[in-house]
């Protein structure tokens, strides 16, 4: 192995020209890496991470242009490089596989004949052995029956399959380095540690160097020789993985790093600069009935099998319970239900103490009981109404269930509602696409608590957040359970999350039930295989006890 | 910030926003004054003419443009720029009420459709596939046939022509929309299924449907002209572009170009005018847009 | 693969069945709000007696109930009995088949050059946004929807044949003082290939080519348009980047991976395309005196003559639902994402 490095990116300066002028992406972005080494580049969103790895490759999009600074591959630069020298780069020497796979791939075209189309560009096919070679690249890439898959078409694929043939395509001609920009987003977490153990096996096996673009901490510290921390267009930490997540020296690597949950953390760790919790503290007078119960739900779509099958569960007043399962396990459709947007084929919620699930769905927005029930969605750029700002968001309800007219009682409801979820007052005016990801999800959460709701639902309310914007907002969602004593239900795939906010928990997998109970003892002593394989899945982020990557091969 | 300087402050906003949108656009704004000019043409022409359109003057017959008939004058010696202008009115009339007249019943249907979907949605689609094989021309041929050569029934052709196309449209809107996070946050808030169409999708799809109505205005203009050409609905001697168009047919291959000229530039300019407009009205609309 | 095509094409063909009968249930519906009494105008003339007409109109089933006449009429066109037209005096289905390959000669000729100039103008223009090309297109299209297609057939009558002298007087398929060529297809451009007259061939060209150009211009600006935003989009599109990202060659990048897909939705709109240019023949054929279906169902309709009217529509009807279907197949051979069913 050489000594000098393998790739350079000195003083690397990046501009967009949009509509409101030019923008500057990267202000000058600095960093190196060997042969065979796993970089991490690590920072939320618009740090610039994605923009980096696209100006190496000469990939930003027609508005973006290098504006300074140089990028070296084997002492060559290639900032300046003519298109075909590029060409002849890209795909053979520098590969890239991005997020999103099914959308990655040529939608029209087999997987055979786009892996034949890598290797024909740069001069790989041998006569009559496309075939083979392409199913060559397939095993290599652990795809099982991988015949099959040859006259496959992407939308006929999964995720995690789509991505291990992006894989396969990129390492088809051998690269010296493969660049993998959020590679595992949006996969389920077993999906994602099958594809990280295939990379991190692939790279060894060929020496290959590997740049991994995340926001999520723990997928770096786990994979990552080196990491390199970006915050707005700029480098502000890099250094090895171990010392630099343990002690970290710029105050922003500091804030990501508390920020991001460990095995052990509490909300209070995550944000130490938010006002602490003022429990209230609340009798229930024994008798009581539970907040929310469900009595053996079932809930079919038509396919062969339930969508929901024999699901219960309670919630008492004030408490807050996970509801955590991969895609496909029923977790969406339960919370639409226990919500009333949708109707269960059979069994009983029970609303303290009142039946709620003979009201049909379509009725139900009649039901005094509609404002006790709020739910707040996962993605904020879909859950508000793009054409209202958000002051009419949050009086929606209002307007609705409690029929108030535009004016002075409305607005200081309104206005109550906003300083409850930590919303600055100044931001109602705006329209969703003026503001940030954290502010439209208060938003989300002000419209959820504007009608004083006994029991909110939460459908992945910071799965689309940055790290550090979602510790406040857990750090909220925990204050509003014990200061106003909201029960919480709370639906998610991230453990880690589910086991800071809510008591107990309930394990969903295709419909079932495969645990239930309190989320401590579940953490501490799983029962089920399935429970196991989950809680191993997650790439937990241990800064003082972390290990080399290659200690860590499963 | 208190209720009532809050809400005179939104609607300062809006004309802001209008304000905004032309400067940045200029051809908006040339389209819009465009717009304007047509109407006012629509409303006042006739009071601003200077010979009546249907007089005819014989002896000074198929007279190119001069000095005293800056359009020169038709194979009656009646002059052209009056009966263009006259003809405005009657243009623009039935163009703006066939237009309404779909959208109005096409997009709530369509929203009803692409909201609840399953049977309605189902024999709605039918009964659009049904109207929508039948090209344009044919359809007001047969119904004019059927109906009478009336201009009332050349409204109504072009709306029921029209139909499919909003019925489609809203559809495929609000179906785009249906399952997003804010739609079920509604019913979550209070919203029954027929207050969500109505009171939050409808409204949410305005600015798509703004650019296909102005569109729609120019399409409905052409076509109304395109049916008088041909020798529906509207008759001589009553001033209309098409019939304008239709009369000066026979004098083109001998080279008496303005007859066809004049009002085809002014159907051209009309319906351009709509058009750019249409551009211009989304971005007024589009909440996106506002900065 | 081919066993699946041909179940497809029966599926869809099945499909629109109910589309047809649709169609055949509103022409009827609409023919019998007719004004006055058809039987008066099939009498002898119009000093026949009472009796005379009583006895047409009963022969005539006008005096059953609606949906009988229904059912008779739907037996008249299985038969392929559209009645007889008052003022050719021909049955209308012999009528029809003379004049419908004049219209489909120019509806075919335009939409192929149609295609030939937009695809090629909206592809270029979608390569290099904001270039000469690009705004030159986009002007073409704004300004190509503003015409009306009967003024610039005029107008085109004008410059070429009476500024120019280069186009043939406009009136008719053929040049008068030339011969039309043995009737084996009715289209003259084939006929004319087929017996190796080149002469003949080119008189026939020259007669057909300002029509045709006509309502050419008429769906060029849309389909310009489409396939420029078609383009724009899949070349912004995730997949694209990634066959930059692996090395393929710009030509493999933007034919085989860029355009293949971006002309699917073109391919969807196909559809109203043609039904656009079916309605636009009645224009062009009256401009250019072109002795199709639609001048003759004009001539017919402005005459009161309704049988001619009444099988133009349903042959303009069933035509356009027979092109979608041939598109719906089509559009499912060249996108796998839509499933066989």
């Amino acid at each position: 192995m050489t000594d000098s490095p393998l790739l350079e990116v000195e003083k690397l300066q990046v501009a967009f020209s949009t509509r409101h002028g030019v923008v500057e992406a990267l202000h000058g972005v600095d960093l190196a890496l060997t042969a065979g080494e796993t970089l991490g580049v690590v920072g939320e969103s618009g740090s610039g991470k994605s923009v980096t790895s696209l100006a190496v490759m000469r990939l930003l999009d027609r508005a973006g242009r290098i504006t300074g600074g140089r990028v070296l591959f084997r002492s060559r630069d290639i900032s300046r490089a003519a298109p075909a020298d590029l060409r002849a780069l890209r795909g053979s020497v520098i590969s890239m596989i991005f997020q999103n796979p099914r959308a990655a791939l040529n939608p029209i075209r087999t997987v055979e004949q786009q892996i034949v189309d890598v290797l024909s560009a740069h001069g790989r096919l041998e006569a009559g052995a496309g075939r083979r070679q392409a199913l060559d690249l397939l095993r290599a890439v652990l795809i099982r029956d991988p015949e099959a898959r040859l006259s496959a078409y992407p939308h006929e694929l999964s995720g995690g399959m789509c991505q291990r043939i992006m894989i396969a395509m990129a390492i088809a001609c051998e690269p010296a380095l493969l660049i993998a920009d959020e590679p595992t987003t949006g996969l389920d977490v077993t999906t994602q540690q099958t594809v990280m153990e295939l990379l991190s096996r692939l790279q060894k096996e060929r020496g290959m160097a590997v740049i991994l673009i995340t926001h999520d901490l723990g997928l770096a510290a786990r994979w990552c020789n080196r990491i390199v921390v970006m915050e707005a267009g700029r480098v502000v930490e890099q250094g090895e993985t171990g010392a630099l997540f343990k002690e970290p020296a710029h105050a922003y690597t500091r804030r990501l790093v508390a920020a991001s949950p460990t095995r052990h953390s509490t909300l209070a760790d995550l944000a130490p600069d938010a006002p602490p919790v003022v429990p209230v503290r609340r009798e229930h007078k024994p008798g009581t009935p539970p907040l929310l119960e469900l009595v053996r739900i079932v809930k079919s779509f038509g396919g062969p099998s339930r969508a929901v099958d024999d699901v219960s569960f309670r919630i008492p007043p004030g408490g807050a319970l996970g509801l955590v399962g991969e895609s496909g396990s029923g977790k969406s459709t339960l919370s639409r239900m226990v919500c009333r947007l949708l109707d269960p084929d059979d069994g009983d919620i029970v609303f303290e103490g009142e039946s709620i699930a003979r009201v049909p769905a379509r009725e139900f927005h009649k039901s005094p009981r509609r404002g006790d029930i709020q739910i707040v969605f996962q993605d904020p750029n879909d859950s508000l109404n793009p054409r209202y700002t958000a002051f009419d968001s949050i009086a929606h309800p209002l307007r609705r269930l409690e029929k108030l007219r535009d004016g002075a009682v409305l607005a200081t409801r309104v206005r109550d509602a906003a300083n409850r979820a930590g919303l600055p007052l100044d931001l109602l005016e705006r329209f969703p696409h003026q503001l940030s990801g954290g502010q439209k999800a208060r938003v989300g959460i002000a419209r959820a608590i504007a009608p004083r709701p006994k029991l909110m639902i939460l459908d992945e309310p910071t799965a689309a957040l940055d790290v550090s914007v979602q510790a406040v907002i857990l750090q909220l969602l925990d204050r509003l359970r014990r200061e106003e004593g909201i029960g919480l239900l709370f639906v998610s795939h991230d453990l880690n999350v589910v086991r800071m906010l809510c008591e107990d928990l309930v394990v969903l997998r295709a419909g079932e039930i495969v645990e239930a109970g309190p989320s401590r003892d579940i953490f501490q002593k799983p029962q089920r295989a399935y429970t196991r394989a989950l809680l191993d899945a997650v790439p937990y982020f241990d800064p003082q006890r972390l290990m080399r990557p290659q200690a860590l091969s499963a | 910030m208190s209720v009532v300087s809050f809400l005179s402050s939104r609607h300062a906003g809006i004309g802001r926003h209008v304000l905004y949108v032309l400067r940045s656009n200029p051809v908006t704004a040339v389209a819009a004054v465009g717009a304007a000019a047509l109407l006012f043409i629509a409303l006042f022409g006739p009071l601003m003419v200077p010979y009546d359109p249907l007089a005819s003057d014989v002896p000074i017959a198929l007279q190119a443009p001069s000095a005293e008939h800056w359009a020169g004058t038709d194979q009656l010696g009646r002059d052209i720029l009056s009966r263009l202008l006259w003809a405005t009115r009657l243009d623009l009339a039935i163009a703006l009420s066939a237009v309404g007249l779909s959208f109005a019943v096409g997009a709530v249907i369509g929203g009803f459709c692409g909201y609840v979907g399953g049977r309605l949605d189902r024999w709605v689609g039918r009964f659009v596939d049904v109207l929508m094989a039948f090209p344009l021309f044919v359809l007001a041929m047969a119904m004019v046939a059927a109906l009478g050569n009336r201009v009332e029934n050349i409204v109504v052709a072009t709306a029921v022509i029209n139909l499919p196309f909003y019925i489609r449209f809203a559809r495929a809107e609000v179906n785009v929309r249906r399952n997003a996070g804010w739609v079920e946050a509604s019913r979550a808030c209070g919203d029954s299924h027929l207050s969500v169409v109505l009171r939050v999708l409808l409204p949410n799809v305005l600015p798509a449907m703004a650019v296909q109505i102005s569109l729609n205005l120019g399409w409905a203009i052409l076509n109304a002209a395109g049916l008088s050409f041909i020798g529906l609905g509207v008759t001589p001697p009553t001033p209309e572009w098409g019939i304008m168009v239709a009369e000066g047919a026979r004098f083109i291959t001998t080279g008496k170009w303005w007859l066809v000229s004049f009002p085809g530039i002014g159907l051209m300019l009309t319906v351009l005018c709509f058009n750019l407009l249409g551009d211009g009205l989304r971005d007024i609309l589009d909440p996106n847009m506002r900065t | 693969m081919l066993a699946g095509i041909v179940r497809r094409v029966g599926r869809r063909l099945l499909a629109s069945l109910p589309a047809l009968l649709g169609v055949v249930v509103v022409t009827f519906t609409l023919m019998r709000v007719l004004p006055g009494d058809p039987a008066v105008f099939f009498a002898s003339g119009p000093s026949a007696g009472r009796e005379e007409i009583e006895e047409l109109r009963h022969s005539m089933g006008l005096d059953k109930p609606i949906p009988v006449q229904l059912v008779r009429y739907l037996g008249e066109i299985v038969r392929g009995d559209f009645g007889r037209s008052m003022t050719t005096g021909q049955r209308v289905v012999q009528d029809i088949r003379n004049r419908l390959p004049a219209s489909l000669e120019l509806t075919v000729t335009a939409l192929f050059i149609a295609l030939l100039l937009s695809l090629p103008l909206g592809m270029v223009a979608a390569l290099r946004p904001g270039s000469m090309v690009d705004h030159a297109v986009r002007l073409l299209c704004t300004l190509g929807v503003c015409m009306p297609t009967f003024v610039s057939g005029l107008l085109l009558i004008y410059a070429f044949y009476y500024l120019l002298g280069w186009a043939p007087d406009p009136t008719a398929r053929i040049d008068i003082f030339a011969s039309p060529p043995p009737d084996i297809t009715g289209f003259y451009l084939i006929d004319f290939a087929i017996t190796g007259d080149s002469e003949g061939w080119w008189a026939a060209f020259r007669q057909l080519l300002l029509p045709a150009v006509t309502m050419a211009l008429f769906v060029l600006a849309p389909l310009a348009r489409m396939t420029r935003a078609s383009m724009l989009a899949v070349l912004g599109s995730d997949f694209i980047r990634t066959a930059h990202a692996m090395g393929l060659s710009r030509f493999r990048v933007i034919v085989t991976y860029a355009l293949r897909n971006a002309l699917l939705p073109v391919l969807t709109i196909m559809g109203i395309v043609f039904s656009t240019m079916l309605g636009a023949n009645v224009l062009v054929e009256k401009v250019f005196s072109w002795p199709g279906v639609a001048s003759y169902a004009l001539d017919a309709l402005l005459a009161s003559d309704y049988a001619p009217v009444q099988a133009f529509v349903l042959l303009m009807a069933a035509i356009f639902v027979l092109v979608n279907v041939i598109i719906d197949i089509l559009y499912g051979i060249a996108d796998p994402r839509v499933s066989v069913a």
